[in-house]
């Protein structure tokens, strides 16, 4: 028993030298923590922080409003911050755009529920309006105010697509990843979401007719 | 191609999305049928009018600002600010002071990457008073299991003689050390015989006595250099264990008889073995 318990003893001075290492270790530790989540943050800038008119375009089309739109932006940066360590791909923009439009529907789901539940109704706005024709859509199509009219009154999926392509010129295959949609069905919903604005444009100008 | 086929075709072509093959068809269909010649000019024309024309909103210079500072804001929240807390209740810990207990400090890795480490350091520290118990412990399962099968398969004896001139060159022959036998019939233990047995991860001498209707194991093997030299008892599922040791050897001595049987045993079988 003597003899264990000089064996704890022996292994006290040990144990307050390791103690000071570990205090090192963990004090260096954090020190170059600190610098790896600079370094961190400073790549991250430089690859996410140019697309944040993209990024301030999309959530302000999808939410229609600047305030929401600021406030999601900010969040969807955090988010992509916070798991900026899986992104591994190339396309940064595709990436962040993702997170801004999932971030942008939680509040729309949130918020206004009725956006995305009421069904989009032709009868109203296309009615009576075949007279307008295409020539004379093309003679307002420069009315930026009538076209963000027309473009606010169509439903978030349609809004989203048009920005994505007509703004952000993203490929087909982009757009199937950020709206998560299969790529087949891209082409098919930009058609009916062109046919949508533009008979919502020449609804606009019948009335002011 | 027919026209509803290039009509459905047509936005993929605008955009420059579709294969080479359909995008050849749609552009000899558009050479040969006027209407949707005309029908795709000026869907085009149109399409692209609209596209420059759509409002782009550019992000504000404040919004930047905002992301910027909240992300060093999330990078300030990290483990950094628990440095001076974390360093102060290691030492107290290792001065085995009074403990404080960071509350409210999140978990980061690096904390619970340092709790791993102490608990390491201090369970290195605790191992050498902690192993003996835990060693014995072990080692009395070993024993039981040990009297038990032998009392239970027939195989109580590898040489059954009381005769202790017998029983010792046979386990002499089998071991690489040679036992002290002696016989204490005279004691009211006589000797039953010997058996090989593995114990503590080596091959050990059984000795095997009666009491009345009881048997006694007596498990014996050479003694480490540093071992203890208290007598332990042990009891255990209704079993006595009694360890003690000489100059030579360790003994257990395993039974179910009772602890003062046993102990008498003990003292036997030393007087009789400090003899030889």
């Amino acid at each position: 028993m003597a003899l264990l318990l000089k064996e704890a003893h022996a292994s006290e001075p040990e144990d307050f030298e390791s103690t000071a290492k570990i205090v090192k270790f963990v004090v260096v530790k954090k020190r170059e923590e600190g610098h790896a989540q600079q370094a961190e943050l400073t790549s991250f800038e430089d690859v996410m922080l140019p697309h944040l008119d993209a990024a301030h375009n999309l959530a302000r089309w999808l939410l229609r409003n600047e305030q929401d739109a600021q406030d999601v932006v900010q969040e969807a940066y955090l988010r992509a911050f916070k798991s900026f360590g899986g992104f591994h791909g190339s396309n940064g923009k595709a990436w962040l755009l993702t997170i801004v439009r999932n971030t942008s529907y939680t509040l729309l789901k949130k918020n206004r529920a009725v956006d995305l539940t009421t069904p989009f109704d032709e009868e109203i706005h296309t009615a009576g309006y075949e007279s307008v024709s295409p020539a004379t859509i093309l003679e307002h199509s420069e009315d930026a105010e009538l076209i963000r009219e027309a473009m606010d009154e169509l439903p978030a999926e349609f809004r989203e697509i048009l920005t994505l392509r007509h703004q952000e010129g993203l490929s087909y295959k982009e757009i199937a990843d950020i709206a998560h949609i299969p790529p087949g069905t891209v082409m098919s919903r930009l058609a009916r979401a062109r046919g949508k604005l533009k008979e919502c444009l020449a609804a606009r100008i019948g009335k002011e007719k | 191609m027919n026209c509803e086929e290039a009509t459905k075709l047509m936005d993929g072509y605008l955009d420059g999305e579709l294969d080479p093959i359909t995008s050849q068809a749609i552009e000899q269909h558009l050479r040969e049928c006027h209407k949707c010649d005309q029908a795709y000019k000026t869907h085009g024309s149109l399409i692209r009018a609209i596209g420059n024309a759509t409002p782009y909103y550019k992000a504000p210079a404040e919004l930047r600002e905002r992301i910027q500072s909240s992300l060093r804001e999330e990078i300030a929240e990290r483990p950094l600010r628990n440095v001076a807390q974390d360093a102060r209740s290691l030492i107290l810990r290792g001065q085995r002071g009074p403990r404080t207990v960071p509350s409210g400090a999140p978990w980061n890795w690096l904390a619970l990457a340092a709790a791993i480490i102490f608990a390491a350091i201090i369970a290195l520290n605790l191992m050498p008073r902690l192993q003996r118990p835990g060693a014995d412990q072990f080692l009395a399962t070993q024993l039981i299991a040990s009297h038990v099968r032998s009392l239970m398969a027939n195989h109580l004896t590898d040489v059954a003689s009381s005769d202790q001139h017998t029983v010792k060159p046979w386990l002499d022959a089998k071991l690489d050390f040679a036992p002290a036998v002696v016989d204490l019939s005279s004691e009211g233990f006589p000797l039953i015989g010997g058996r090989l047995d593995y114990l503590d991860n080596r091959p050990v001498a059984a000795l095997i006595y009666q009491r009345r209707k009881h048997f006694i194991n007596l498990f014996v093997w050479p003694a480490a250099p540093d071992a203890t030299r208290t007598p332990k008892t042990i009891t255990r599922q209704g079993y006595q264990l009694l360890h003690w040791t000489d100059s030579d050897f360790n003994y257990w001595a395993v039974s179910d008889v009772n602890e003062k049987d046993l102990e008498a045993f003990k003292q036997q079988f030393e007087a009789q073995t400090s003899h030889h």
